[in-house]
């Protein structure tokens, strides 16, 4: 079977903080077989027009979240959107709400302290857990959270999200949904711990539930769900401390 | 760090989501059927009078109302921020105030029927 080349116009938002007092765009013609993705046409401007674009991209198979970029707009893996979707001419830019590094790749270091800020692992009372103890988990309750952890971290839902774009200190969509994975996962005690920072003004209440983190997920992990579930937790929490019940699940 | 206050008045918003989605189309509904002239058993005005009366009738009642201005009110302000207004204390203030009035007009004018 013979594949289908067209000539896509790329336009590729260029900035080298060093050079360019402001970002720009350069276009590049590139002669696309139908089956690829915009990821692809991209490595194809990298290996034969254009050695000095700067991009990050590692697995092409949705695993490792890195290829996250604006195409015609809209926050997507460049790895999962196909040529044969697209028109013409399309529009390439580093993801939205981040500083740009160089060309296409983003500075995503308030993020990752983010991730980190939400205590993303298991926390226990009996910690360190003792020995020969083994924390059993059935089927039904990973099922509750599984959907979860299929986040990537390739920040999309960050791009598109307009709470994040407006205040920084907003904790955000994949960190939020990465904390939720854990409080609902039976063999932490953590949530009520956790929920004093996920609850906490720059937290789950910033969300106004516009909900276009989950129109985006390539994964479909659905962070606007896990933040109103965690919005209920946070209420919950908030009249348990305030009435003296503290506690957690053992 | 601790949770903010905001979980009190996104429970308000959150429980009069729940009751104005479920109750208040019905109501329009009925209201409708009332205003064409088809009035139901149990909503001639007598019978409804009675219920209104009833202490069970009051709370029912001011549980619906409280709670649907509450959840206007929230409404309201995020609206207002997604808008793109960036005077949120001055926003909250104004809608809670709003709120708060709804909520004591509701008791005072379901405690004088009857």
């Amino acid at each position: 079977m013979s594949t289908r080349i067209r000539d896509m116009e790329l336009e590729i938002m260029r900035y080298d903080p060093e050079k360019d007092e402001a970002p720009w765009f350069q276009s590049y013609t590139v002669p696309c077989n139908e089956d690829w993705v915009i990821l692809d046409a991209i490595n194809y401007v990298k290996d034969n027009l254009d050695t000095t674009l700067a991009f990050r991209w590692s697995c092409h198979m949705m695993v490792c979240g890195s290829c996250g970029m604006m195409v015609n707009g809209e926050p997507s893996l460049t790895c999962k959107t196909f040529v044969r979707d697209l028109p013409d001419k399309v529009r390439i830019e580093p993801l939205e709400n981040f500083p740009i590094e160089r060309d296409l790749v983003v500075v995503l270091d308030d993020v990752m302290q983010k991730l980190h800020q939400v205590q993303p692992y298991i926390m226990r009372k009996d910690d360190p857990p003792a020995e020969d103890v083994e924390y059993n988990q059935t089927r039904g309750q990973l099922m509750k959270f599984k959907q979860l952890t299929m986040c990537i971290n390739c920040m999309c839902c960050y791009a598109a999200c307009p709470q994040y774009a407006l205040n920084k200190d907003f904790i955000g969509p994949a960190a939020l949904t990465l904390a939720h994975r854990y409080n609902l996962d039976n063999r932490d005690q953590g949530k009520s711990d956790r929920l004093n920072i996920l609850a906490d003004h720059d937290g789950v209440w910033d969300c106004s539930f516009v909900g276009a983190c989950s129109e985006v997920c390539p994964k479909h992990v659905d962070p606007a769900a896990a933040i109103q579930q965690m919005k209920v937790d946070g209420a919950v929490e908030f009249w348990k401390q305030k009435m003296g019940i503290v506690g957690d699940k053992s | 760090m601790a949770i903010a206050k905001k979980a009190i008045v996104w429970g308000l918003f959150a429980a009069g989501g729940t009751v104005t989605a479920f109750v208040v189309p019905a109501l329009i509904t009925l209201f409708l059927l009332v205003a064409t002239g088809n009035v139901p058993d149990g909503l001639q005005f007598d019978q409804f009078h009675a219920f209104a009366s009833s202490w069970l009738g009051k709370a029912c009642l001011f549980i619906v109302l409280f709670l649907s201005v509450w959840h206007a009110a929230h409404r309201l302000r995020v609206v207002a921020h997604d808008f793109g207004i960036r005077k949120d204390a001055l926003i909250a203030s104004a809608v809670y105030t709003v709120a708060a009035i709804g909520t004591v007009l509701a008791a005072f004018y379901l405690l004088t029927i009857g």
